[in-house]
């Protein structure tokens, strides 16, 4: 059993922030974009793309949150439901560029939810997807447009985010999967 | 006991953490209900039978919206036009609408104990909307999720019910919903409308209106005047005069709740309902999400699973 390597560390992870949030504008030069995280930490990566790119604006972008929950694929296969925290989307969608963000992109489903779910709140111009970390293995046609990091992983990996507003520290890391651990 | 299941019949079903999860997960389905596509696809595929044995407007309309924002399929039945009119009996009304698989079962019933009976007759989850004068929970979180926003919390809030005590399983589903949130409960009504050891719920009881100026909310309940097969007041008028809840009998800042449908002039006068203390609007806007909720932590998850875990 190998302990967990870091991916990300802290300044890592500001500057791959920093690089997102200009692409995030070089590639939408109209700027009617808004940022909707995905609960929790891509939520919270969501506040700091809207803080940093506020900073390159003149105006701050609308910022929203999704909880997918009540979207999931899994919910008669789940042993109970799960707890949801609430969804966000006070601005108006349509014609609007929406950029989803999330941590860790992988199967892809959890993405395939985000954007049924702000379908539901209106017809966006485009959606866009954003994700600190690219680990493979998709199971449905999703793309990223904005990766913070291609980390190539077997399954038998966890790919660990870490947040300030939730572990304390900024850093990723590469493990292996809880179910090994307890092994 | 935090997760609520597999059958919701009575209030005791829940502890304290598991009415708040249901009112917290309501909170969010109150959200789902201000969307353009008031609509999430959590139920999908799934049946929701509304069993309704006695009139209703706010239940099972609720029930059904609450059902259909979740996307499940909804077939809602009334015993007026059923084959209940030729006489079948509800054990195999139960049984014949259970060969269609139904993830849940919402059953309203004029008498106690049906809902528990249904429960030993199908494999689906039984929800209790009603069940003669024992208990109505669906109606009682509402309350609290209606209470709970407005007050922030229920701990130390002193609620007065008043009116017929005896025949209402709102009363009793609220009492035990409320002191579990942390408040106090006093009843109040004619002597011949209070059941005797009623205080054995944990709540005080009261025979005049002469405290209510105490109370923090006075939650007043409807004359059940198709319960009543005895004379449980000298006459309706008189009821009024000494029980009536009415804009001037309400202390400023005292808010004002009904579970509806309103006798106007009998249990409530026509100002108080419409005086800006009354919450019973935001009590029909909270159905439909606080039902959600209750659908969604009853048939989401798999039972196997949540045995295993």
């Amino acid at each position: 059993m190998q302990a967990a390597t870091v991916v990300l560390d802290h300044d890592d992870m500001r500057r791959t922030l920093v690089r997102i949030a200009h692409e995030i504008i070089e590639k939408n030069p109209d700027g009617a974009i808004a940022l909707v995280g995905i609960h929790r930490r891509g939520a919270l990566l969501a506040q700091r793309l809207h803080a940093l790119t506020g900073e390159l604006l003149d105006t701050p972008v609308p910022l929203g949150f999704v909880d997918i929950s009540f979207y999931r694929d899994d919910l008669a296969i789940r042993p109970s439901a799960p707890i949801v925290h609430a969804t966000q989307l006070d601005f108006p969608i349509d014609g609007r560029t929406i950029v989803i963000v999330d941590d860790v992109l992988y199967t892809g489903r959890t993405v395939r939810a985000a954007v049924d779910e702000v379908f539901d709140y209106g017809r966006p111009a485009r959606v866009q997807l954003a994700a600190l970390v690219d680990r493979g293995h998709r199971e449905l046609p999703i793309r990223p447009d904005y990766v913070g990091k291609n980390l190539p992983t077997s399954q038998q990996e966890r790919v660990n985010v870490h947040v300030k507003e939730l572990d304390g520290r900024d850093e990723v890391t590469l493990g292996p999967a809880p179910q090994q651990r307890a092994a | 006991m935090t997760r609520l299941g597999p059958h919701l019949i009575s209030i005791d079903d829940l502890d304290r953490a598991g009415i708040e999860r249901v009112l917290d997960t309501a909170e969010r389905f109150a959200e789902v209900s201000g969307r353009e596509i008031k609509k999430v696809p959590a139920l999908r595929g799934r049946t929701v039978v509304n069993l309704f044995y006695e009139a209703s407007t706010r239940t099972s309309s609720s029930f059904e919206l609450a059902a259909k924002r979740l996307s499940a399929d909804v077939v809602s039945i009334r015993s007026a036009g059923s084959s209940v009119d030729k006489g079948e009996s509800l054990k195999d009304t139960v049984q014949t609408l259970s060969a269609y698989d139904p993830a849940a079962i919402v059953i309203r019933s004029p008498h106690a104990g049906a809902a528990q009976l249904v429960a030993g007759w199908t494999p689906a989850a039984v929800i209790n909307a009603g069940d003669g004068k024992h208990e109505h929970p669906t109606q009682a979180l509402l309350d609290a999720f209606t209470l709970r926003r407005r007050l922030g919390r229920l701990d130390g809030a002193r609620i007065w019910i008043v009116g017929d005590v005896l025949h209402s399983r709102v009363a009793r589903s609220n009492i035990l919903a409320l002191r579990r949130m942390g408040a106090s409960v006093t009843v109040c009504g004619p002597p011949t409308l209070i059941p005797r050891d009623i205080e054995a719920l944990g709540c005080d009881a009261a025979v005049t209106l002469d405290r209510l100026h105490e109370a923090d909310v006075v939650y007043v309940l409807r004359m059940q005047l198709e319960r009543m097969r005895d004379s449980f007041v000298p006459s309706l008028r008189e009821y009024a005069a000494r029980y009536q809840i009415t804009a001037g009998r309400l202390r400023p800042g005292q808010l004002l709740m009904h579970p509806g449908p309103v006798n106007r002039g009998i249990e409530l006068s026509a100002d108080a309902i419409d005086s800006d203390q009354a919450l019973i609007g935001d009590q029909v806007k909270a159905g439909v999400a606080v039902r959600m909720a209750v659908l969604y932590e009853l048939l989401v998850g798999s039972p196997v699973l949540a045995a295993v875990a």
